[in-house]
């Protein structure tokens, strides 16, 4: 069989204008159906960047909370049950606000502002510049540095703005996981300095983040709070809720989903009709293999070998591609939205699979239906 | 006598249905023995190709038997009908149908590969066979470049290429030139021919007659004539 699929190797690898074709088909597929995934997988986390940032095992907070950055003010008393719960090692409030800041040309930029528990200060970022106690300082925050970073000027440590009338200072700059979705830099500050800057409803805890004391603990934890009338909610389930939201409640999903399929369909029509053409071109090579001893099983092994080969190389290509036009994306534009994941590389793979698998099924069919001799019929 | 390579007994066949059924085939019975080379002749359309097809085991007769050394071809499954055309019959076809994206040597190579042997020592024997041929020097070009003469050459060494017990050639002077032509069958006769092989020629060019054996003229899908020698 090795030598089969050698034959069949250079069969196709030496008719290079068709093998050109079918894996330029091939990864102009592989690339737009990644660079589709990638951005709503980038997207995804973008949208779940407060979680992922933040990074706290649990998640406690309002059942209409439909994604990270809607979270609705829960009282104060939530966060003293989840702190008497059986299970619970701790439990501290974060506050998660969106307002307006005035920056020193008398510009307003829109910001989002995170409070963090005064005393632990639990789900602080990483510090480029700066100490974190100096966030305990007068007026005092910290900025991310993302993508965002430079709607507030590019501030440094000492850069003074206004919110709503106070007076705000950067104390550090941060790094964080994974930048937000709406375009907003992010600051971090206390949770005592958030509800005294930012315009308050009557509940103000937007998360009770909790740590179990064990894994175990988890399911009570849920049930305790569920109880009360709130929902916990691991990272991984709320990180899952949130994309849930915008899948399938905003239409974003669906044209992802869409736009996949399309790119699934032109991947599709171009290498199957290459690919058949290769088959028809060389068919009476088929017949003449047949009329020497070749059996249906080698031939169909040839065809198959022929397309996954070239699937996996256009695949590779695509991927290649993909990756590189992502990476110059992001040296351009820092927050650009895209990720490669495993998940997306999976299922274009799968895809590439499906497509050399229906290309190269017509092509069988072509192959196993050729009379061995049909070669006489000179 | 000897021995019987080939035996057909009252094969008949037809192509469609109803109006347009067409015989091609009409109870022939004819034997081809080991150590001749045999010829089948006759104007186009008389049934000598549909014979040939249905003698090396590639087209199913719908009356009649065949035996090749004495198996009942038409009774093995496909993949033991595909095993047996592997290792007795080899085929020389009028298009010659080389692979143009593959050298002269990969071409011969064929048959071996698809009896399984590595690659490396099927393109060794594949030089051997071209060398037999006189092609040696030609083992790296695609056929594309070859001569017409030089590309049915390589289609002989390929056919030989299986070692097979039988070998068919479909006009094998069709797209040759007259002294090509002659010359090639010649080449097939002198060189290839032995007691232990059988050769079996379908053509209509007259020229070649000389370097036949036996010649059985076919009409109208019968045997109309035995231009020499005995139908089996």
């Amino acid at each position: 069989m090795k030598g089969i699929l050698k034959l069949a190797y250079k069969l196709l690898v030496n008719d290079k204008s068709k093998f050109t074709a079918l894996l330029v088909g091939i990864t102009f597929a592989v690339v737009l159906m990644l660079q589709v995934m990638s951005t709503f997988i980038g997207m995804m986390k973008r949208a779940s960047a407060t979680v992922y940032n933040i990074a706290a095992p649990m998640w406690i907070m309002d059942p209409a909370v439909e994604s990270a950055g809607s979270s609705i003010g829960m009282p104060d008393y939530v966060l003293d049950a989840a702190r008497s719960m059986p299970g619970v090692s701790y439990a501290v409030p974060v506050y998660q606000g969106n307002t307006l800041a005035k920056l020193a040309d008398g510009t307003y930029q829109p910001i989002t502002i995170i409070g963090l528990d005064d005393t632990s200060l639990y789900g602080r970022p990483k510090l480029l510049e700066g100490n974190i106690e100096d966030l305990y300082g007068e007026n005092a925050f910290v900025v991310v540095k993302d993508g965002d970073y430079p709607k507030l000027e590019n501030p440094h440590v000492g850069t003074e703005f206004q919110v709503n009338d106070h007076r705000g200072v950067i104390v550090g700059i941060a790094d964080v996981a994974s930048g937000g979705l709406f375009g907003t830099p992010t600051l971090y500050t206390t949770y005592s300095r958030a509800l005294q800057y930012l315009p308050n409803l009557r509940f103000t805890i937007s998360y009770v983040l909790v740590q179990p004391k064990s894994a175990a603990d988890i399911p009570r934890i849920k049930d305790q709070v569920k109880s009360m009338g709130y929902v916990a909610l691991t990272k991984d389930e709320f990180v899952d809720r949130t994309s849930s939201f915008y899948m399938w409640q905003t239409g974003l999903g669906i044209n992802i989903m869409m736009m996949a399929v399309m790119t699934f369909i032109v991947g599709l029509s171009i290498s199957g009709q290459t690919f058949y053409t290769f088959v028809l071109e060389n068919i009476d090579k088929f017949a003449a293999l047949k009329a020497m001893g070749a059996n249906n099983r080698e031939l169909v092994m040839m065809i198959l070998s022929q397309a996954g080969f070239t699937a996996l190389i256009g695949y590779g290509l695509g991927v290649g591609l993909c990756s590189f036009m992502i990476t110059m994306a992001k040296m351009r534009l820092p927050s650009f939205a895209s990720q490669i994941a495993y998940t997306n590389l999976g299922l274009g793979l799968v895809m590439v699979l499906l497509i050399a698998a229906v290309s190269s099924y017509f092509g069988v069919r072509r192959v196993l239906k050729i009379e061995p001799s049909e070669v006489f019929r000179g | 006598m000897s021995m019987l390579a080939i035996q057909a007994t009252g094969v008949g066949k037809w192509f469609g249905e109803g109006d347009a059924r067409t015989v091609a085939l009409r109870g022939v019975s004819l034997g081809a023995y080991f150590g001749e080379m045999l010829y089948i002749v006759g104007p186009s359309g008389s049934g000598k190709t549909t014979m040939l097809s249905v003698l090396s085991g590639v087209l199913r007769p719908d009356t009649g038997t065949v035996s090749v050394e004495g198996t009942n071809i038409w009774s093995l499954s496909p993949d033991q009908l595909a095993e047996l055309r592997l290792h007795k019959i080899g085929f020389v076809f009028q298009d010659f149908h080389l692979f143009p994206r593959l050298t002269t040597a990969e071409n011969v190579a064929i048959p071996m590969i698809l009896k399984k042997q590595p690659w490396d020592e099927a393109i060794s024997k594949a030089r051997e066979y071209l060398e037999v041929v006189g092609l040696t020097n030609r083992a790296d070009l695609p056929p594309v470049k070859l001569s017409g003469g030089e590309q049915q050459r390589v289609a002989i060494a390929r056919a030989m290429a299986a070692q097979p017990d039988i070998l068919v050639m479909d006009e094998p002077t069709a797209s040759l030139d007259g002294d090509t032509g002659h010359g090639i069958v010649t080449f097939v006769k002198e060189q290839i021919l032995n007691d232990k092989r059988c050769v079996i020629v379908v053509t209509h060019n007259n020229r070649i007659y000389d370097l036949a054996t036996r010649i059985l003229k076919m009409e109208d899908g019968r045997l109309s004539a035995i231009v020499n020698g005995e139908a089996s």
